[in-house]
């Protein structure tokens, strides 16, 4: 369904994506695991083109920019629109409600009838438990539940694949398990995601497929099962080793 | 005459005259001082807006011009601005009056100044913000007017609000090419009271003061009001 192919990305002499090819199928979970400075944001943001890869072909299979070539910014535009994105600092829009937040890209991109996205968001709202939210400003919210209407605002324009990089570490403890939930709920309702975490427990329950990359490559990927707990190459396992026993 | 005036430490303060100065000086505040700051600063802030957004942008030659003109303004005195356009606009062979030439000038500077508050602010809002209009399908205009001008203009109040009383006192400047405003009659009434001069210009830096006073208690409350979407 979704499919990246010679990825390539530079900043300046700085080589940090080499060569990705990665494949998405259809309600999948992929979750991608590195240690820091690997290139996992930088990997996320070139699939929804908020990063300009030197390289590569990206796309869905309706859908593909090649670039290789110049691309053109409705290209892009039309690129994004395909998929949802969950960031570690939420972003959400602080001059606007919770309710307002969900309804801006359904009424002022897609202009689908306001009433209908109204009760559509009211539902995701539900769905992520803040319904009794719905006309608070972001800055009357913790960090957790901010998070889940940075959910519900992706899941507005009706994505295709839903992008989420490290959503929970930005949270106190206390706070990451309501929104590990929710993408739970997203998984088993047959949602198409890729998750950059470093919540190995986390991934080993929902993902399907686990890409473990370091210094710019894919270095092994794979069903949970093995690559989280038979690791074939050093540089999986000692990552893991560290994530997993941060104290030796 | 010496019943009406008052006499303080030896001072003798011309209290008639300058009650019966007060109105009139007033009254040119009200006619023209305030709607000269007022059409100048709206038409300013459109100069500013464009402005800024013109030089966030990448349209390479506009981008250059407007850089000028902000340099240019910033870089001259109001004065020597005011005068060149005076003078200029009969070259040109365009008949104005001193009013509508006060009005060019004002609009003009207060734009090259406002438009670094509200480039400033735009630049200020996060790039995550940014992101976020893009990741929900946004173009760089939708993005720019739904997300990130709110969110600019509402930093940029309390500079703007700065820059509108600011600009209140520099239309004084106007009496210097014949606009007869709130300086320019204290300066005729002084005229014909010469021994006494000094006092009218104490009333007319009064005038200004209650119109700069009341106009930051509109600046405060208005600030109040567009906190409200803010942690403090
Ligand atoms: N905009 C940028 N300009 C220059 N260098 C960048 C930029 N963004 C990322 N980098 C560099 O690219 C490399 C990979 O960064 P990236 O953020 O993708 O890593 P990461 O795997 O997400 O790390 P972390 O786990 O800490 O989030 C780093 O060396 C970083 O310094
Ligand atoms: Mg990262």
């Amino acid at each position: 369904m979704f499919a990246v192919k010679g990825l390539k990305k530079t900043f300046g002499n700085n080589t940090v994506l080499k060569s990705i090819d990665m494949q998405v199928d259809k309600g999948k979970v992929i979750a991608i695991l590195g240690p820091s400075g690997s290139g996992k944001t930088t990997l996320l943001r070139c699939l929804n083109a908020l990063e300009i890869p030197d390289e590569g072909i990206v796309g869905f299979e309706d859908h593909q920019v090649d670039f290789s070539q110049k691309v053109k910014q409705q290209s892009l535009i039309q690129l994004r629109r395909k998929s949802g994105m969950v960031f570690q600092s939420y972003n959400l829009f602080p001059h606007r409600t919770v309710l307002e937040n969900i309804m801006e890209g359904p009424v002022q991109v897609q202009k689908r009838d306001k009433k209908t996205v109204r009760e559509e968001a009211i539902e995701l709202l539900d769905k992520v438990g803040l319904k009794d939210k719905k006309d608070l400003y972001p800055y009357q919210l913790s960090g957790g539940q901010q998070q889940r209407v940075g959910i519900a605002r992706a899941l507005a324009i009706k994505p295709e694949l839903m992008l989420f990089d490290e959503p929970t570490s930005a949270l106190d403890p206390e706070l990451i398990g309501e929104v590990l939930r929710v993408m739970r709920d997203l998984a088993d309702e047959g949602w198409t995601m890729v998750v950059v975490t470093h919540e190995i427990k986390f991934a080993q329950e929902i993902a399907d497929e686990v890409i473990f990359i370091d210094g710019g490559v894919i270095v092994e990927q794979g069903a949970p099962a093995e690559v989280l707990s038979n690791p074939k190459e050093e540089r999986t396992q000692r990552f893991l080793h560290r994530i997993l026993n941060p104290t030796d | 005459m010496l019943t009406n005036n008052m006499v303080l430490g030896g001072i003798v303060i011309p209290w008639e005259l300058m009650q019966q100065s007060f109105w009139p000086i007033l009254i040119e505040g009200i006619k023209v001082t305030i709607p000269l700051t007022l059409i100048s600063f709206f038409i300013g802030m459109i100069i500013a807006l464009i402005t800024a957004l013109v030089r966030i942008s990448k349209i390479k030659p506009l981008k250059w011009i407007f850089n000028i003109y902000v340099s240019a303004i910033r870089g001259t005195p109001l004065l020597v601005q005011l005068f060149i356009i005076f003078y200029l606009l009969p070259e040109l062979n365009v008949t104005l009056d001193p009013y509508p030439t006060a009005i060019i000038a004002f609009s003009l500077n207060v734009g090259a100044y406002a438009s670094e508050i509200i480039r400033a602010s735009i630049l200020s809002v996060p790039k995550g913000q940014w992101e976020a209009g893009y990741t929900i399908g946004m173009s760089y205009r939708k993005t720019l007017f739904r997300v990130i001008l709110p969110q600019a203009l509402r930093v940029s109040v309390p500079p703007l609000s700065n820059s509108f009383i600011g600009l209140v006192k520099e239309t004084s400047l106007a009496s210097q090419i014949l606009v007869t405003e709130l300086f320019r009659k204290s300066q005729q009434i002084g005229a014909t009271n010469l021994d006494q001069i000094v006092y009218i210009y104490i009333l007319a830096a009064f005038i200004y003061w209650i119109i700069c006073f009341i106009l930051s208690l509109a600046q405060h409350q208005l600030e109040r009001r567009l906190d409200r979407y803010t942690v403090r």
